[in-house]
């Protein structure tokens, strides 16, 4: 297949998710309440973590963002095989099976939907924190937005391999019950790192939710550490291609079974 | 004779151990409407996966409008309309919307695609709600859409999975005449499953009768109903009675007796001189009889003989 065809059939599919998107805005909605509590509930709660030693963030709200806007892309993206599930039940999945589109573009559809849908999301969290006062920079923006979307679409793939192999929404809503929330504590986002008990530390280090939270936080010191991000934005990035690449095995999974 | 659809020894289980065919063969001429019969669970279903490239057999091989199914599976999808028993319509996309998708997806050129979208939207009388989001569609009316959709690449070869399954009878008779209309107009083969005789009678220019995965007759309606010499006898017994077979089969013009349950079912030349025989049969063996009904030989009766059992017992089985 020409990768013009390809680009189509990616753009077609992620037009359509896009746009049955936009006529339930209320949809994107609902998945911000949460982030919300988080930010400004959670935030205030425990503002005064800070006066830990070990804390170098001077305000809980600046350090909060960036994991609350990581957070968020983790739930989001959690949630995205929810759609396949609703798709194999409307008969669409096997519509787009038995027509030209190759199984990768299928997935990658969903992924770039899930991107736009992450960016968005992440940018209305990011005006949320500026105005309860969280000082932002352009640069801690733009990385924060990268990590999100690239973390978002790791997970995303995932959840929808899932979908595929399981093909019910029960397992779906227990896989990111089970395994988001733990994940989020198993990092630095919510505490500094310094802060975080030994024995934790070993598995923290190779969580990816760490890595996006880590990156983030690389502008907010005085100049970018350049290293740690690239390295923590090249692992995301590799997990990302590994998990569209189990995901669209995981369609091969569906059709034995149909 | 130019084949659109040739299937040989196709088996397939599934992975709870249900065995969906059983060596299933078939050959459809291409330009001609080919019904696929049989009760729910006989293989009609999987048959049309395959053949759709859907899902693969565990052995066997297809080929549908000159490609293999599995080797050459780019090509098939190409050539081929699939309209699936789970109706595939985006319901949070409008009708429009659902069929400018389907073009692009099947590469049409661009500029083609509304042209092509408008022209199927009117002929299956659609215009007035393209531009309704599909959720608000009637069960008729997505049925409608769906098949519009596979319409959109011109295909060679039409799959129709159950196409009017679920759908009241006025909407079942409008998705007939539209099909029948699309056969003479597009050129288009036709494999067409259901569970409905009266759909298989109507629009199949052939079918094949299928049961527990394998075909156990095929030819024209016609050809299948003649088989069948004679007149269909039914009786209906006001209780069961094991009697009634051994005195059906004492009258000498009556063939093929069977029993199951209460329903006794035979065949005659002459239905109306066999009738009060066998009444007369049941009345001395003190068999006492309900109703007594005589038919034309149907497809339920063809089916009753190839598979050994009615429609309705075989969806029993499965229910």
């Amino acid at each position: 297949m020409s990768a013009a065809l390809f680009l189509r059939h990616v753009r077609a599919l992620t037009v359509r998710q896009l746009l049955a998107l936009w006529r339930q805005p209320w949809f994107v909605a609902i998945t911000l309440v949460q982030p919300m509590i988080w930010l400004l509930l959670f935030g205030a709660l425990f503002k005064r973590v800070v006066e830990l030693p070990g804390f170098e963030s001077g305000s809980y709200v600046d350090f909060l963002t960036p994991a609350i806007v990581v957070m968020s892309a983790l739930f989001s993206g959690g949630w995205h095989g929810m759609g396949w599930i609703n798709a194999m039940e409307r008969g669409l999945l096997e519509r787009f099976l038995v027509s030209p589109v190759s199984r990768a573009a299928l997935v990658a559809s969903g992924v770039a939907q899930q991107v736009v849908v992450i960016l968005i999301q992440s940018l209305v969290i990011v005006g949320v924190a500026a105005a309860a006062g969280a000082r932002l920079t352009v640069a801690g923006v733009l990385v924060t937005l990268l990590v999100a979307a690239l973390l978002g679409a790791a997970v995303c793939a995932l959840s929808d391999g899932l979908a595929f192999v399981a093909r019910q929404e029960e397992t779906l809503i227990g896989a990111v019950q089970f395994v988001a929330m733990p994940a989020m504590f198993l990092s630095s986002g919510l505490m500094a790192a310094a802060l975080i008990p030994g024995w934790m530390r070993d598995v923290v280090r190779f969580n990816p939710v760490d890595w996006a939270v880590t990156a983030a936080r690389t502008t907010t010191g005085s100049g970018v550490d350049w290293s740690t991000l690239g390295v923590r934005v090249a692992l995301l990035a590799a997990l990302g291609l590994a998990c569209t690449a189990v995901a669209t095995r995981a369609v091969r999974v569906y059709q034995r079974s149909v | 004779m130019d084949r659109a659809i040739e299937a040989h020894g196709l088996e397939k289980t599934y992975p709870k151990g249900v065995r969906a065919l059983d060596g299933l063969d078939l050959e459809v001429e291409a330009g001609t409407i080919f019904g696929l019969l049989g009760p729910n669970g006989a293989g009609k279903s999987t048959t049309v996966k395959i053949l759709t490239t859907l899902t693969r057999a565990d052995a066997g091989e297809a080929r549908v409008a000159g490609h293999d199914v599995v080797r050459d599976a780019a090509r098939v999808r190409l050539a081929i309309g699939v309209v699936g028993q789970k109706h595939g319509v985006d319901p949070d996309a409008t009708g429009c919307e659902n069929l400018v998708l389907q073009g692009d997806l099947y590469g049409l050129p661009p500029r083609d695609v509304r042209r092509r979208a408008d022209e199927l939207l009117a002929r299956f009388g659609l215009e007035d709600a393209a531009r309704r989001l599909a959720r608000t569609y009637s069960g008729g009316m997505r049925r409608k859409l769906d098949v519009a959709a596979a319409l959109m690449h011109a295909p060679r070869v039409l799959f129709l999975d159950e196409p009017t399954t679920g759908l009241d009878p006025e909407a079942r008779a409008a998705m007939w005449q539209a099909l029948e209309q699309l056969a003479q107009e597009e050129h288009v083969t036709v494999l067409l499953t259901t569970h409905y005789l009266e759909e298989a009678d109507r629009l199949a220019d052939r079918l094949a009768i299928v049961d527990r995965g394998r075909v156990v007759a095929s030819g024209t309606p016609e050809q299948l109903k003649s088989e069948l010499h004679g007149d269909a006898l039914v009786v209906e017994l006001a209780e069961e009675s094991p009697r009634a077979l051994e005195a059906v089969s004492s009258v000498r013009s009556v063939r093929e007796p069977s029993l199951a349950g209460r329903v006794l079912r035979a065949r005659a030349d002459e239905g109306a001189r066999a009738l009060p025989s066998v009444l007369a049969a049941l009345e001395g063996a003190g068999v006492p009889v309900a109703t007594a009904t005589l038919a034309r030989p149907s497809l339920d009766d063809v089916y009753l003989r190839h598979a050994g059992r009615t429609f309705a017992e075989a969806e029993e089985v499965r229910a």
